[in-house]
């Protein structure tokens, strides 16, 4: 039999603990008694990411949200909402504060720009993408904006790029307009190589046509006729889609010659990376586009006015460009209204770690990292303890838990020492060890190094080794000192961003978390256990009660001892992967 | 498909765009679609199964007038494979870890049955823009 209402109860891991299971089962025993199971659904649903709200209601059909419900409030809501059809008022959300972008109503913690059709539309249908307004903005450009009032109001806007270092996207695209050449480009840059990033991935699987959109009208904007898409060879279906995407882009003429019948000339090409990291950089992709070896050159002369084979070039972001459409049809006073001072519109994370609800998420500038962790996250995983998140990946910092309450926009970040980055979020917890971590970074910008100029591929060698003998137990107080004079050096002579900025994550760790790393040093102790040259297992005979579970954890064997007697490892085939420590139920096995 | 547009046409095939995927989620007869997350992160959580079982389930009922359809990713990784199911007489309905045996469920409990899948249901990340952007002059 066919339900006509349901009620939706958060039973997601943050809400969980609040009381959810308690609401779930007393509004089933409420629906019971008002004899309404025939016509009512209690469901249990994962998290709505609005933990701080938590635990919240929604029924449905007529999607009324409710708030900090408490046990108590399942009657109620049965008796008057559902069987009487009046909402109980004081349990509604408000959308207090939040609930003032233009003129959106939007009560959850995301806002969906950049991601506006991802999950919505068939990628791979043009139609789908023009029936939500897709190619309206290129048409209205088209047909009646001059370039300059496109440049206009994309200043307006504010739209800073979201690659990374947030320059102000009008005035590239004023550079290139500027510059006195017949022949100009416009690339759009996909080589996405953060470890644990697919922000720009996902973007192009889920909807290819809103970056396409975006590059005619930089094309306009700049006076270019040809775009690139720079995007790596490990991304075959965003590949598979954007191919789609340029077929039926072309067949519709909204790409090719004389689009939409306005006389203006536009297309595009996808070029493959090999994915390297440095191919990323601006000039190392033009050179690797060119057909040669992906290593930067000196900057300047900027790619904005001397970029791809000599012309000028305006290189962007794909979230960056994935903005412009909705720019152009809401207007750019729309769009600086969403923000902070300096930052205006949207991030996209690809939240992930220790995170219950890793995801891809898309959230005003100026949201801190508490509501982004902690609501839309759902916390952190096994009830852990949060310890740091990392942004801006390899370039990047570590922020603890004293900041967790900052706005994040590109300033605010880059005063705690780390960066807005291309948006890979990645949450760290107790069992973390930071010194680990960043050892993990600097392995890989060592490997990615392309190793042309020498701070970078000397020092970020050094700094790995320096940091190896940290964890290793060989670490001294020099070690520190040296860190020091090496990261200075590679900051100030590296020659591109890479190397430039490769100290970074350790700098910020060293700034916050300063005392693991003298603990790591000084003590030769690793507090999470992850540094295995740094701990011994070893099990203590008077709480051990023989319960044999770690002897059958080990994956080496090396764990002796009859039934009901205490238990002893062979400290010489350890190989300290702690298994036992997590298996013992009575706290026996003591990691120091 | 047809062939190069101009102004006029780019905002007649808008038109009949969108009156076509309001007919496929709201008229009678046509009973609705059933959305799948297909990127790469859905894939990889096995959505290709999840959309197996629907289309063959789907069959087995000779439910032929409920569409299969994919779409990129909902930005629900932590629950992927992730469906959107849009069928008369019930609510726009999300489900994640949508496995093989979720998937039948789901057709034989929501879209036959018309009750929700416990457990399995969760909500819309974000306020939808698309409506909001209307074009200028409409
Ligand atoms: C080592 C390195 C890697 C980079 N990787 C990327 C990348 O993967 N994607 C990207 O958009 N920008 C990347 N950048 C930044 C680009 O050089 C460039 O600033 C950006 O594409 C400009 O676009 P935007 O203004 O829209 O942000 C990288 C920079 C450096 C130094
Ligand atoms: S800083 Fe590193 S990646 Fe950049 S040019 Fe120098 S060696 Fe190459
Ligand atoms: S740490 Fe691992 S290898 Fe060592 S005794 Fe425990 S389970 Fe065995």
């Amino acid at each position: 039999m066919p339900y006509s209402q349901f009620v939706l109860v958060c039973a997601g891991t943050a809400c969980d603990s609040c009381q959810s299971r308690e609401i779930y089962s007393r509004l089933t025993a409420a629906v019971r008694s008002q004899g309404l199971e025939g016509r009512v659904q209690v469901v249990r649903t994962g998290c709505f990411g609005f933990c701080a709200q938590g635990p919240v209601v929604k029924v449905l059909p007529d999607e009324t949200f409710y708030v900090q419900v408490r046990p108590e409030d399942a009657g109620e809501i049965v008796a008057e909402h559902l069987a009487k059809g009046r909402p109980v008022k004081r349990l509604l959300y408000g959308g207090a504060g939040r609930a003032a972008i233009a003129d959106i109503p939007f009560y959850q913690k995301q806002f969906r720009i950049v991601l506006r059709n991802c999950g919505v539309i068939d990628p791979e249908n043009i139609e789908e993408y023009i029936a939500r307004e897709g190619y309206e903005a290129l048409a209205t450009v088209l047909t009646s904006m001059t370039p300059e009032d496109v440049i206009e109001q994309v200043r307006i806007s504010g739209l800073r790029g979201r690659g990374g270092a947030g320059y102000p996207t009008w005035k590239k695209w004023t550079f290139t307009k500027n510059a006195d050449s017949d022949v100009k480009y416009v690339i759009c840059n996909a080589d996405e190589g953060d470890p644990g990033a697919y922000m720009d991935r996902s973007t192009l699987e889920g909807d290819p046509h809103s970056v396409l959109e975006a590059m005619a009208i930089a094309g306009y904007a700049v006076g270019a006729h040809q775009g690139y898409i720079y995007i790596r060879a490990e991304y075959p279906l965003a590949i598979h889609r954007l191919e789609v995407a340029l077929r039926q882009a072309r067949e519709l003429g909204l790409l090719g010659r004389d689009i939409l019948g306005t006389g203006f000339d536009f297309d595009v090409e996808l070029r493959l990376g090999a994915g390297a990291f440095v191919c990323g950089e601006e000039t190392a992709l033009i050179a690797s586009i060119e057909g040669h070896r992906g290593m930067p050159v000196p900057r300047p002369p900027y790619p904005a006015v001397r970029g791809l084979w000599g012309r000028p070039t305006v290189i962007n972001n794909v979230e960056t460009l994935a903005n412009i459409p909705v720019i152009i049809l809401k207007g750019g006073a729309w769009f600086a209204s969403i923000g902070t001072e300096t930052s205006k519109g949207t991030k996209v994370f690809a939240l992930t770690g220790k995170v219950n609800n890793s995801g891809l998420i898309e959230v005003p500038m100026g949201t801190t990292l508490r509501e982004i962790i902690f609501d839309i996250g759902g916390g952190i995983k096994g009830g852990k303890r949060f310890k740091a998140a990392q942004t801006g990946g390899p370039s990047g910092g570590v922020i603890p838990e004293s900041f967790l309450d900052t706005p994040i926009d590109y300033e605010s970040l880059a005063k705690l020492g780390s960066i807005m980055g291309s948006g890979g979020l990645i949450v760290m917890d107790e069992d973390d060890c930071i010194v680990d971590v960043n050892k993990f970074y600097l392995e890989f910008t060592v490997d990615e190094s392309c190793g042309k100029c020498a701070p970078c591929r000397i020092g970020g060698r050094t700094m790995f080794n320096l940091l190896t003998d940290i964890t290793e137990g060989r670490g001294t107080v020099g070690h520190i000192e040296q860190i020091h004079t090496v990261a200075h050096a590679m900051q100030k002579a590296s020659l591109c961003g890479l190397g430039q900025t490769a100290p970074n994550p350790v700098l910020s760790s060293l700034t916050y978390f300063g005392e693991e790393y003298r603990v790591h040093i000084k003590e030769k102790r690793c507090p999470s256990g992850r540094c295995r040259a740094l701990v011994t297992y070893t099990i203590l005979a008077d709480k051990c009660i023989g319960c044999t579970l770690c002897a059958r954890r080990c994956p080496v064997n090396c764990i002796r001892g009859e039934r009901r007697q205490p238990h002893v490892i062979d400290l010489s085939r350890c190989i300290k992967c702690g298994e036992c420590f997590k298996a013992c139920k009575f706290g026996a096995v003591q990691r120091s | 498909m047809m062939g190069k547009l101009t102004l006029d046409e780019l905002r007649a095939l808008r038109e009949r765009a969108q009156q076509t995927i309001a007919r496929r989620q709201t008229a009678e007869g046509a009973a609705g679609e059933i959305i799948v997350g297909m990127g790469t992160c859905g894939i990889a959580a096995g959505a290709r199964e999840a959309l197996d079982a629907l289309v063959e389930t789907l069959n087995q009922h000779h439910r032929g007038d409920i569409v299969v359809r994919q779409t990129g990713c909902m930005g629900l990784c932590f629950s992927e494979p992730t469906v959107e199911v849009r069928v008369t007489g019930m609510p726009p309905t999300i489900y994640g870890r949508v496995t093989a045996e979720v998937a039948r469920r789901i057709v034989e409990e929501h879209v036959i049955g018309g009750r929700l899948v416990d457990d399995h249901v969760y909500d819309r990340p974000a306020t939808d823009l698309a409506p909001h952007l209307r074009a200028p002059g409409k």
